[in-house]
């Protein structure tokens, strides 16, 4: 009876012996989190001003890549990568591949959020500090993109929590964090309950914790 | 101090300003008046090349900015503009409006720039207001901020784009005040209005556009008294 149960108590047991697995799964799931949401920042903020720039190629550029990475499924995108550098002689270690996909495909959804969030200021802003003798990339720094800040910050918010979820792609390429590990530990020992419980236990705090933080940021910035 | 020659401008097929040939002597004020439409914005604009003419030549203090791109930065902290919309820096305080383009632009000293920006605002009477922020100003103080922020570039020419036209009339006059006060101070002046006293007062030359083309140029007296073009009859007929 009690082998029936998913979520006996020497399941837990077994788990809690095996926490080591799971505490250096959730470092790693931490890991990508932090590298791809620093990636996918500057990419959004690079292409975001790219989609709105005077210069046509450039904002086509903007388009291919958002386009791209937006209409493919990110599992597609990592095994991609994944599969192809070892071809081009480039060999990275599994986490910055996470890092790599993770952090290129956020990168597209936070592009469309910095792009949204500029053109949510007014046109006579960037004209008012062109025309006091700004560059184009200070009147963005200083004039622009402060103001957009209150725009694309709830929507930046909402890209993180989907990117710690979808750190957990990294399973599908042995990458170490804790999908994978929950996974390999309880598809060794068939304790499935425990393990997955655990887990989304973990990411649901990651997101959490974000989430409140991201509040508490929005309230100073005057949301 | 200005000199549009041969001005050509589309807008996709919109033919915006047809063969426009303006120029402004330094310490000169001139008024551009005319239909909605006309160009006027377009006009004003090619000085500090927030548009770009597709032909013809833009020379601003004796420099070239269809043939040298690399002073267009000077020649935008020389001509300072001031837009119907006011355009203040919302995230900014109205001291910090005055001061950011000076200290990041001219690389002037926080403390002098905030020195004269003080000046500029005690003379548009709004010292009070430095550290207020633009939401927290009526439309007319708003506008005379944006005046007091141009000045605090020191520049030698003012562009206005219907100061005027986007306030509750109660509020136009303590922006045209300013205008003509700083109209006396001797500087070169470029104003698109339809403010006919404003004009008389202060312009050297009335310049009266329509379908983008300067049609009329002459004395405020003799174009408001005794228009000649019979586009600026008319239109001088419905705004009277
Ligand atoms: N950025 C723009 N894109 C396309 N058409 C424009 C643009 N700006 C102005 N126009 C057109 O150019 C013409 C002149 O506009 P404008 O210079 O603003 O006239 P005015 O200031 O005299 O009212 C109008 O037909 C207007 O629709
Ligand atoms: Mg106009």
């Amino acid at each position: 009876m009690d082998v029936n149960n998913p979520f006996a108590l020497y399941k837990w047991q077994a788990l809690f012996d095996a926490r080591d697995i799971f505490i250096g799964g959730l470092i790693t799931t931490l890991e990508v989190t932090i590298g791809a949401l620093v990636l996918s920042i500057l990419l959004g903020i690079i292409f975001g001003i790219a989609g709105v720039f005077p210069n046509k190629i450039i904002r086509v550029i903007n388009r291919i890549y958002v386009e791209f990475f937006q209409n493919t499924p990110l599992v597609i995108q990592v095994i991609f990568i994944y599969n192809a550098l070892p071809h081009l002689h480039i060999m990275l270690p599994v986490l910055l591949i996470g890092i790599l996909g993770v952090g290129l495909y956020t990168g597209a959804y936070m592009a469309e959020v910095v792009r949204g969030g500029i053109m949510a200021v007014p046109k006579g802003q960037l004209e008012a500090a062109v025309s006091q003798g700004f560059s184009y990339w200070q009147a963005m720094w200083y004039i622009v993109l402060p103001q957009a800040k209150k725009v694309m910050l709830p929507a930046m918010a909402n890209q993180t929590i989907n990117l710690v979820k979808n750190t957990s792609v990294l399973a599908m390429i042995a990458g170490g964090d804790l999908m994978y590990q929950a996974d390999s530990w309880s598809g060794s020992n068939m304790y499935y309950g425990p393990a997955y419980f655990v887990s989304g236990c973990c990411y649901w705090i990651i997101c959490f914790a974000l989430s409140k933080y991201i509040n508490k940021l929005e309230k100073k910035a005057g949301v | 101090m200005i000199k549009l020659q041969g001005i050509n401008k589309y807008f996709g097929d919109n033919h915006v300003l047809k063969d426009i040939n303006l120029h402004v002597k330094q310490g000169e004020k001139v008024v551009v008046i005319g239909p909605s439409g006309s160009g006027k914005s377009t006009m004003i604009r090619c000085i500090n090349q927030l548009e770009r003419p597709d032909s013809g030549d833009v020379i601003v203090d004796g420099i070239n900015l269809m043939k040298s791109k690399a002073q267009l930065k000077q020649i935008r902290q020389e001509a300072a503009m001031v837009f119907q919309q006011f355009n203040l820096y919302p995230h900014k305080t109205v001291l910090e409006n005055l001061t950011i383009a000076p200290i990041l632009v001219q690389g002037k000293s926080k403390e002098e720039a905030c020195q004269t920006g003080l000046e500029f605002l005690e003379r548009v009477g709004l010292k009070d207001k430095a550290d207020a922020y633009p939401a927290q100003l009526s439309g007319g103080q708003q506008q005379r901020v944006a005046i007091a922020r141009a000045l605090n570039m020191h520049p030698k020419i003012m562009l206005f784009d219907e100061p005027t036209s986007a306030l509750d009339p109660e509020m136009i006059k303590e922006v045209l005040d300013v205008m003509v006060d700083l109209a006396h101070s001797g500087i070169t002046m470029v104003c698109v209005t339809h403010e006919m006293g404003f004009a008389r007062e202060v312009a050297d030359h009335v310049i009266f556009m329509a379908d983008g083309q300067i049609l009329e140029t002459a004395t405020p007296e003799a174009f408001f008294d005794n228009p000649q073009n019979e586009r600026a009859q008319q239109f001088l007929s419905k705004i009277l």
